[in-house]
């Protein structure tokens, strides 16, 4: 049962990015997992508190894995707290990756802690990147100083409640994305939050004449195993840890508009 | 290689097969049911005994012969030993992870029925594990919940046996037709005492399970039923069953195929903690939880899960229908809820 | 800093028009700069114009006290801002505030009225197009209505 069997790995650091939000760094503690591609995901497991499922977030190149977490349960909130030195169990890396290949102009949208599986995207030598990203307030906006230096980024912040500070956009994502400039025919769109979220933008983004085929979504469910054997993470046909969470809109789009599927 | 045993030579096969070290599991009777145990010889076979079922109903009762395998699927299946209930995958200590070697047994299965016969290739497909030596029982004895010949399961054994045996009691006795599948089947055939089979040994085991075919209790429709669960999935129909369906995932514990886990965590006070996987099922309403709540929380949603996976999406996953055709669903349902009638009341709701 | 309007034609929202129908709002139109800081209107006052956003940012508000000031909804690039002088009584329901530098079209909404009452058939594309506009902000307003980034422990 080897590939149950997680792989030690050592945090580093421990950057706190929101109230409930912090991006470990872990380096392996002796063997190495193979490299990870953004979308995939790790299982993350906390020792004797249990396992979950965190997107790569970032990808330095140097043998370390990024994660951020946000703390919503038992285990996440172990990882959470996790300080240097801890040493977490690492399975993967696991499911599809986007798909960047022969993309021009990419458009990223990201909602809530969604923004952390696409950030190692915003790296990739598009011809012109736009990131759309929301959240509640300004306060959960991870990243806020990353991105600010981001410059061959265009960056559209929004939230859903604004406050006297805030300077960005008060709003939902679909706002911007119905007006900002884009070319469809060039446009490759990466989506990734809450499903409704992610439903209400990929329809702004057809009706602007982006082709369904060009949008992808990163969906989520129960993931327990990883390798397609506890069937937890079933949607309709697919099982999201092999065959997802990086999935084509033409796939998705009819799962999406099942109810409990 | 085609071979008649008697039952001595039924339990001559057990003999050896025992002698190479195997554990040699085979039907018994237990707590008024045809289950599922390791077979010291030929003696424990529930001869002289068959079943009765129907929805919701599964009574042993005995025949007016001595076969031993005159009985239809039970409440167990080989799953249980390819894929236990519950097994421990990994433990960790300020060490580290240590995997948990699969110390299973070198298995025989005796008197696998062609559906379970299936059953277990679909569960390898997916589970994996080292192959157990199988000696299937082919079916002469459909039951009422059977339905193994409209799912391509059956009755005649398909492949994936080492050995198969066609038990057929007349006026010239109680014997088995021994049929090898694989080389190694051949070889502890050859090791039982047996006569040669004739023609007509052949013959009229062909003609017992052909029969057979004929026989069965229930028939799932004849359509493509992947199709039927993909654009069905809106239907009002999955409220009507919902009306009756416990949500008590009987079903998926009687499946010889459901094949999902949910993995859990203990810790001890040492500050040891192991990982082990233990049988779900799609019907627990924490099968499908997400950070914040259940995804599929009515009855309805969770019958839809169950049916469209195992008759549908399964060949999306696996590339193969999730059925056999065993009837074990039907048989242990409390409700009484029939796959095969599902199906068919689905078709038949869409008509305009 | 107020420019004369010289067309509308290159405005994405108003693309259902003719051409001479632009022109007839061009006519009623001008170009407005504003500074970072600038009130555009205040809860009450008279809604006689309303805005498309060209560059910048313009923040709709209210005062809830004791949060004080609390931003409701940004109008950016190509949105229309402004829909009280659609119906009496003509006021407006929340305050404006241009949040950065920010170039808008500015249309005379008194005279719009009238522009759409003597021509029924631009008046009736102008409905579509403020339908249209107001149920893109009524379900962005909805979905906000969900809280869908809330975490859920």
């Amino acid at each position: 049962m080897t590939t149950w069997t997680p792989t030690p790995y050592q945090v580093v650091t421990r950057t706190v990015e929101t109230h409930d939000s912090v991006t470990l760094v872990l380096r392996p503690v002796a063997e190495s997992l193979p490299a990870f591609s953004p979308g995939q995901f790790a299982m993350l497991y906390a020792h004797g508190i249990g396992e979950v499922p965190i997107s790569i977030s970032g990808i330095p190149g140097d043998g370390t894995l990024v994660h951020t977490i946000r703390a919503v349960g038992a285990v996440s909130r172990a990882l959470h707290d996790a300080g240097p030195g801890t040493v977490i169990g690492v399975r993967g890396p696991f499911g599809t990756a986007w798909q960047l290949d022969g993309a021009e102009d990419l458009l990223v949208v990201a909602g809530g802690i969604g923004l952390a599986p696409l950030r190692p995207v915003l790296g990739h030598p598009a011809k012109r990147t736009v990131l759309v990203a929301g959240a509640r307030t300004r306060q959960d906006l991870l990243y806020q100083d990353e991105l600010a230096g981001l410059s061959d980024v265009d960056v559209v912040l929004t939230v859903d409640h604004g406050d006297h500070d805030w300077h960005g956009r008060v709003g939902f994502v679909t706002e911007p994305l119905a007006s900002i400039p884009l070319d469809p025919d060039r446009t490759t769109a990466l989506l990734c939050g809450p499903e409704p979220m992610m439903r209400f933008c990929a329809r702004t983004l057809l009706g602007r004449g982006v082709r369904a085929e060009r949008i992808q979504v990163s969906l989520e469910r129960n993931m327990q195993c990883g390798i397609g054997l506890c069937g937890h993470c079933q949607l309709g046909p697919l099982l999201l840890c092999r065959d997802g969470p990086v999935t084509g809109y033409p796939t998705a789009e009819p799962l999406l508009l099942a109810k409990e599927l | 290689m085609q071979v008649v045993l008697d039952l001595d030579g039924l339990d001559a096969l057990i003999g050896v097969l025992r002698q190479d070290g195997r554990v040699v599991v085979g039907p018994v009777l237990r707590d008024d049911a045809i289950t599922l145990a390791e077979l010291g010889s030929a003696a424990d076979l529930p001869s002289g005994w068959g079943v009765g079922t129907g929805p919701g109903h599964y009574r042993v009762r005995r025949r007016q012969d001595t076969a031993v395998f005159g009985h239809s699927a039970g409440p167990q299946s080989w799953k249980r030993f390819l894929h236990p209930p519950r097994r421990a995958l990994i433990s960790s200590d300020p060490a580290g992870f240590h995997p948990v070697e699969d110390n299973a047994p070198d298995y025989a299965f005796l008197g696998v029925r062609p559906c379970d016969l299936a059953a277990i290739t679909k569960l390898r497909q997916i589970v994996g594990g080292r192959a157990p030596f199988v000696v299937a029982a082919q079916c002469t004895e459909p039951g009422e919940v059977c339905f193994c010949a409209s799912m391509g399961c059956g009755p005649a054994a398909g492949s994936g046996y080492d050995i198969a045996l066609t038990e057929r009691i007349d006026s010239t006795g109680h014997r088995f037709l021994a049929t090898s599948g694989t080389g190694e089947g051949a070889e502890v055939l050859a090791r039982v005492p047996a006569r040669a089979a004739s023609p007509d040994d052949v013959a009229l085991a062909e003609q017992d399970v052909e029969a057979a075919a004929n026989r069965m209790g229930r028939a799932m429709p004849e359509l493509d039923l992947r199709d039927l669960l993909a654009r069905n999935r809106d239907s009002a129909h999955w409220e009507a069953v919902a009306e009756r369906c416990l949500t008590c995932g009987n079903c998926t514990m009687v499946c010889p195929t459901c094949f999902c886990v949910s993995v859990e965590d203990t810790t001890d006070l040492d500050g040891n903690a192991e990982r082990s996987q233990r049988w779900a099922s799609c019907f627990e309403i924490d099968f499908s939880y997400l950070h914040g709540g259940a995804v599929r929380t009515s009855g309805a949603s969770r019958y839809r899960q169950w049916m469209t996976h195992k008759l549908g999406t399964w060949h999306d996953q696996f590339g193969t229908s999730g059925c056999v055709g065993c009837g074990r669903c039907i048989a242990w349902c409390p409700a009484g809820i029939d796959i095969t009638e599902e199906a068919a009341a689905l078709a038949g709701s869409e008509q305009p | 800093m107020t420019t004369p309007m010289t067309d509308l034609d290159a405005l994405p929202l108003l693309t259902r028009l003719s051409h001479t129908q632009r022109a007839a709002i061009a006519g009623v139109s001008r170009i407005e700069t504003y500074e970072a800081g600038t009130r555009l209107f205040d809860e009450g006052g008279l809604a006689d114009q309303c805005w498309v956003v060209l560059t910048g940012c313009v923040v709709i508000d209210t005062v809830v006290p004791p949060r004080g000031k609390v931003a409701l909804q940004s109008i950016g690039p190509g949105e229309l801002l402004g829909w009280s002088w659609l119906v009496p009584p003509y006021r407006w329901h929340f305050g404006a505030t241009a949040v950065t530098s920010t170039r808008a079209a500015v249309v005379d909404t008194g005279a719009l009225r009238v522009l759409a009452d003597e021509d029924p058939a631009l008046g009736y594309q102008l409905s579509l197009i403020l339908i249209d506009a107001l149920l893109n902000r009524l379900q962005a307003t909805r979905i906000r209505l969900l809280d869908l980034y809330r975490n859920p422990a």
